[in-house]
């Protein structure tokens, strides 16, 4: 098993992200999760709270499950142990049917944007809608064509996602994450592999909907000029734990070592260079 | 001589593992069968697909297979077998057995390396997973129709397939080996039993549903990138090969030595 002896010796204390009672937590608790791909430990006994209404941000160096984190949440990879509270429903112990339930609360979007490569975008967008609810072909259309107008992409309603360019893709992706009004979105690297100004008009964009929709958010990145710009709060993940959390100010101000390093962008420190 | 038998160990836990999960697959697709109706968009859209958008190579093999079986039988009846017994021997051999099971590798081939292609980059570009997050089920939205497309239109394709083969072998008798027109079709007469006709359909029908279930299984099962895509869809493609050949032999003992028998 890879797993390194006291690998936060000399560190900060871990921030305590443990709650008596998860299941009075209005938002998201992970409590203790752990998971392990074969001998890789990716998550080790991980605690974290999300509050209804923020913008959370989780940084971290690749490959150090920030990712993993996200897909515990909507379960698509399940823990080896631990539990994850969402609006006090415990959700790693959730039937098939209250967990659809569940998952039609939530947008996300992948790192690639995952757009079904053989639908219109139109359709992209509209998919969830035909399926989950009995509105007509017109209105579902018409929806998707508003999420579209959210996002700055009418023009592109009857494009195929192979037309699109990397940030057109993430907007696309973005305008099927809202279709339903979702509580909460997830973003997945939202700004990894674009261009300054697409990034930037992309954090522009996850800013709008904030506000305009209110909804939870959980941002994983390690772009830290796009993390300062939208969170509220900023966590770090390493080793498989949440290291720091803090507001925008608090991270930028902090002198805890491995955040400095990471925000930095310095090879050395206790994050290591590799 | 232990890595020997660790080795042996570990592939059959292996198969007997993907022997499990395949089932598992197959039980939640039939379970979803009920919601074909409401999916009925997607389950035309595959039976396009499997039908009109395999012709060509069915028509293709069906008159080379009949025009084949005609000259090899014509070559092995000589002096041997009146030549009234070409058109049954033809009929009887693309019925029960060329038909079906040429159909199932040819245009089960292009099906299942198809599907796995399909599925296996859906999969590695997380668009499974989008598609899990969105609360809609892969199977139910991706593996049923394919499924009920294959299981329902392999036998429509059989039936034309062996049309086909009957004609090719007909044109071949007549125009290059000196057999009449009347003899060809006396002799396609003389011996024809709807039995013949109904096994070979049997037959092409859980042809379509193990390639629709390789096809899915390899796909949805895909792990890597464009590599992985490859792997699966050449495994899903050898598997459904090797499947159709062992259940016609299998289908073969139960319709033609028990169903049918006399």
């Amino acid at each position: 098993m890879e797993r390194l002896q006291n690998p936060f010796a000399g560190m900060p204390p871990l921030p305590d992200q443990r709650i008596a009672d998860p299941s009075a937590h209005r938002g998201v608790a992970l409590q203790g999760v752990s998971k392990r791909f074969g001998p890789k430990v990716v998550l080790d006994e991980c605690d974290l709270l999300i509050h209804k209404g923020e913008t959370l941000v989780i940084i971290g160096r690749s490959g150090e499950g920030k990712s993993v984190l996200l897909k515990h949440i909507v379960r698509l990879l399940d823990p080896d142990q631990g539990h994850i509270w969402i609006e006090g429903q415990e959700v790693t112990s959730l039937g098939r049917k209250p967990l659809m339930e569940l998952r039609k609360k939530f947008g996300f979007l992948f790192q690639g944007a995952a757009l079904f490569d053989s639908m219109k975008i139109c359709q992209n967008v509209g998919l969830m809608l035909e399926e989950h609810t009995d509105w007509t072909e017109d209105r579902i259309r018409s929806r998707a064509c508003e999420c579209l107008a959210q996002v700055g992409l009418e023009a592109a309603e009857d494009k195929l996602p192979s037309e699109l360019s990397g940030g057109m893709k993430k907007r696309a992706g973005l305008a099927r994450a809202i279709v339903m009004n979702p509580q909460y979105i997830l973003y997945d690297e939202p700004t990894t592999g674009l261009d300054p100004i697409s990034s930037d008009a992309i954090n522009d964009l996850i800013l709008k909907l904030q506000h305009e929709l209110g909804v939870t958010s959980i941002v994983v990145t390690h772009d830290m000029q796009s993390a300062f710009k939208i969170a509220d709060r900023i966590a770090m993940l390493s080793r498989g734990k949440v290291v720091y959390t803090g507001t925008v100010e608090e991270v930028q101000q902090t002198d805890h070592p491995m955040v400095r390093q990471f925000i930095e962008g310095s090879a050395r420190g206790p994050l290591g260079a590799f | 001589m232990t890595a020997i038998f660790a080795n042996l160990g570990r592939s059959v836990m292996q198969a007997l593992a993907s022997a499990g999960r395949g089932t598992l697959l197959l039980r939640s697709i039939l379970f979803q069968i009920p919601y074909a109706w409401r999916m009925r968009r997607e389950v035309l859209e595959q039976m396009h697909i499997v039908s009109v958008g395999s012709m060509p190579l069915v028509i293709v093999t069906s008159v080379f297979v009949g025009a084949v079986t005609a000259v090899q039988a014509v070559y092995q009846m000589q002096a041997y077998v009146p030549m009234k017994f070409l058109g049954v021997v033809i009929s009887k051999s693309v019925f029960i057995e060329l038909g079906p099971v040429l159909i199932a590798l040819v245009v089960g081939s292009r099906l299942c390396a198809n599907y796995a292609a399909e599925l296996g980059t859906m999969k590695v570009t997380e668009q499974l997973d989008a598609m899990v997050i969105m609360a809609i089920d892969p199977v139910r939205y991706l593996a049923m129709p394919r499924f009920l497309a294959a299981v329902l239109m392999i036998p429509v394709i059989t039936i034309f397939a062996n049309a086909i083969a009957v004609f090719g072998g007909y044109v071949a008798s007549v125009l290059t080996l000196d057999v009449t027109s009347g003899t060809f079709i006396e002799g396609l007469r003389m011996f024809f039993k709807l039995s013949d006709l109904m096994g070979g359909l049997i037959k092409s029908f859980i042809f379509g549903g193990i390639i629709a279930m390789s096809g899915c299984f390899f796909g949805f099962n895909t792990e890597g990138g464009a590599e992985g895509v490859g792997k699966a869809t050449m495994t899903a493609v050898v598997g459904s090969c090797l499947s159709v050949l062992v259940a016609d032999y299998l289908l073969a003992i139960i319709l033609f030595q028990i169903v049918f028998k006399g």
